[in-house]
C-alpha cells in the first residue's frame, strides 16, 4: 500500500518534471510513472510492467477513437442536447458567442479538433452549458444572465472548451461499451462492411451517445474533471489576455441564482462556493473583474437585450 | 580537450534531437491552417486537408514546422497524427489490413453511415442546427481584430 502510494507520488512528480499539463491520457501517466518508480527501486520490474500494461490498455481505447469518430459522436450528442433544449435563433448573439469562443479555443491545449469549435445559445432560463465531444458547445440564456462581463462569459466558454479539449465526454462512455465497439471495428476492417456490422456498430454508437448525454445532462462529471476544466479555463483566459477573475465572477453570480436542489448546473456541478475556493488557489483572492469600457460596451451591445 | 568532447557530445545530442523530430505525419482534422510563424497571430499561408502526409522538420512548443503538399510553415501539433490515415472507401477500405497502431482508416467506425442509421431510428432528433452551427466559422483576421478592438492582449501571441 505504502509502496503503491510512493509510486503514485513519484508518477505525479515525474509528470510535473516532464511539464505535462492538465489532461494527459492514462497511458502516458502510467508509462512515465512506472518507468520512474522502477528506476528508483520502488516497484519491481514485473510490477512496473503490469502497471504499464494496465495503463496502456485503457489509454489505447481512447487512442482508438479517431478525431473523425469523435466528431460523429459529438454531432449526435449535440443533436440530443438540442432535442431537450431549444436553440436560440438569434444570429448576431450566436455570432458574438462564436467570435469569442473560437478565438478562445485557439489558446487551449487542443485548438485543432476534426470539425472545430462551434457555439450556440440554448433558449432556456435554466443555468446550464454543455460541451459535446469535438467541440460543439451549448450555453443557456440563464447562464448568459450570470455573466456580467465578456471576461465572465469567456470563463464559461473556456471551461466548456476545456471539457472538449480534455475529452471528458468520451471518457463517460462505459468501458465495456468501448471495448465491444472496438472489437466490432477490428472485425470490420478484416471483413467486408456488411449490414450486420453497421447494425452492431450503430448499437454501440447509440449506447455511447446515451452514456455521454446521461453524464453530461443528468449525473455530471467527476469532481476531478470539473477541477481540471476550471484550471484549464484559467490557463486559456491568461494566455488569451482575459481577466481570470472572470471565472470567480461568474461563479459568484451562479451562487446567487442556483437553487441547491435545482436543475442544470446545480445538479451536475460542484457548488459554486467550493469551485471559487478551488479556483482562488491559482488566481489568487477573489477581486472584481477589470474589463475595459470598450470591451464592456460591445458585450452589452451583443447580449444586453437577450 | 574536455571542452572539445563536451562540444562534440552537445552536437551529437542536437543531431539526435533533430533526427528524432524529423518525421512523416498525417493531418487528422478536416482542415488545418498552416502559418508563417509558430503562433495563432502568424499569417495563414495555406491549408492542409484530412489525410495529407507531411514532413515535420522541427517542433517548438506545441507547434510543428512542416513541409509537404507544396506548403511549408507551422501547424499546431494537435492537428497531426503519427498514424498513416488511409482515405479509401467501400470494398477497398475493407481490404486494407489495419494495424491500429500505425494505420487509421478514414471513415472507419462511427461515420456518416452510422449517423444515417441512427437518424433512421431516431426521427425526433434533428440535426438542422448542428449543421447550421458547424457553418459558423470565424476567420483568423476577425479573431485578431476582435482581440485588438477589445483590448485583449494575448501572452506571447497565442497558444504554446
Amino acid at each position: 500500500m505504502n509502496m503503491l502510494y510512493r509510486a503514485i507520488v513519484i508518477s505525479l512528480a515525474a509528470l510535473a518534471l516532464a511539464g505535462l499539463s492538465g489532461c494527459q491520457s492514462v497511458g502516458v501517466l502510467s508509462e512515465v510513472g512506472a518507468g520512474v518508480a522502477q528506476v528508483t527501486g520502488v516497484v519491481t520490474p514485473q510490477q512496473a510492467e503490469s502497471i504499464k500494461r494496465a495503463g496502456t490498455a485503457v489509454g489505447k481505447t481512447f487512442a482508438d477513437i479517431t478525431p473523425e469518430q469523435e466528431y460523429y459522436i459529438g454531432r449526435t450528442v449535440g443533436a440530443t442536447v438540442l432535442n431537450r433544449y431549444k436553440p436560440l435563433n438569434n444570429e448576431s448573439a450566436n455570432h458574438y458567442l462564436n467570435v469569442l469562443g473560437q478565438t478562445l479555443a485557439q489558446f487551449s491545449d487542443r485548438p485543432e479538433t476534426f470539425g472545430g469549435y462551434h457555439f450556440l445559445i440554448m433558449e432556456t432560463e435554466e443555468v446550464n452549458a454543455f460541451a459535446a465531444p469535438g467541440g460543439l458547445i451549448f450555453v443557456s440564456r440563464g447562464m448568459l444572465r450570470c455573466c456580467r462581463s465578456e471576461d465572465a462569459l469567456a470563463a464559461v466558454l473556456a471551461h466548456e472548451i476545456a471539457h472538449a479539449a480534455c475529452q471528458h465526454g468520451l471518457r463517460a462512455i462505459k468501458k465495456g461499451r468501448l471495448t465491444s465497439a472496438l472489437t466490432i471495428l477490428a472485425a470490420e476492417s478484416a471483413k467486408s462492411l456488411g449490414g450486420q456490422y453497421l447494425a452492431q456498430l450503430t448499437e454501440a454508437f447509440e449506447g455511447s451517445i446515451s452514456d455521454i448525454t446521461a453524464t453530461m445532462m443528468n449525473s455530471g462529471y467527476a469532481r476531478e474533471f470539473e477541477r481540471q476544466a476550471d484550471q484549464a479555463a484559467v490557463t486559456i483566459l491568461e494566455r488569451a489576455g482575459y481577466d481570470p477573475q472572470g471565472l470567480t465572477a461568474v461563479l459568484t453570480e451562479m451562487q446567487k441564482h442556483l437553487k441547491p436542489d435545482g436543475a442544470g448546473f446545480a445538479k451536475t456541478h460542484p457548488s459554486p462556493g467550493s469551485r471559487i475556493a478551488d479556483v482562488a488557489k491559482f488566481v489568487g483572492p477573489v477581486r472584481p473583474v477589470t474589463s475595459p469600457a470598450v470591451r464592456q460596451a460591445r458585450f452589452q451591445a451583443a447580449l444586453g437585450k437577450l | 580537450m574536455a571542452r572539445k568532447s563536451l562540444a562534440a557530445a552537445a552536437l551529437l545530442m542536437a543531431a539526435a534531437a533533430l533526427a528524432a523530430s524529423a518525421a512523416t505525419m498525417s493531418v487528422q482534422v478536416k482542415e488545418a491552417p498552416v502559418r508563417a510563424t509558430p503562433s495563432f497571430v502568424g499569417k495563414v499561408v495555406g491549408t492542409l486537408a484530412y489525410g495529407d502526409r507531411i514532413e515535420v522538420q522541427q517542433t517548438q512548443g506545441a507547434w510543428s514546422q512542416i513541409a509537404g503538399k507544396g506548403i511549408s510553415g507551422w501547424v499546431h501539433s494537435s492537428a497531426l497524427s503519427t498514424k498513416k490515415i488511409v482515405l479509401a472507401s467501400g470494398r477497398e477500405q475493407a481490404r486494407v489490413a489495419a494495424s491500429g497502431d500505425e494505420l487509421a482508416l478514414a471513415g472507419k467506425g462511427f461515420n456518416s453511415d452510422v449517423e444515417a442509421q441512427f437518424k433512421a431510428t431516431h426521427r425526433d432528433i434533428d440535426f438542422t442546427w448542428i449543421n447550421r452551427m458547424e457553418k459558423i466559422r470565424i476567420a483568423p483576421a476577425e479573431s485578431q481584430a476582435f482581440l485588438k478592438d477589445g483590448l485583449v492582449a494575448p501572452k506571447e501571441g497565442g497558444a504554446k
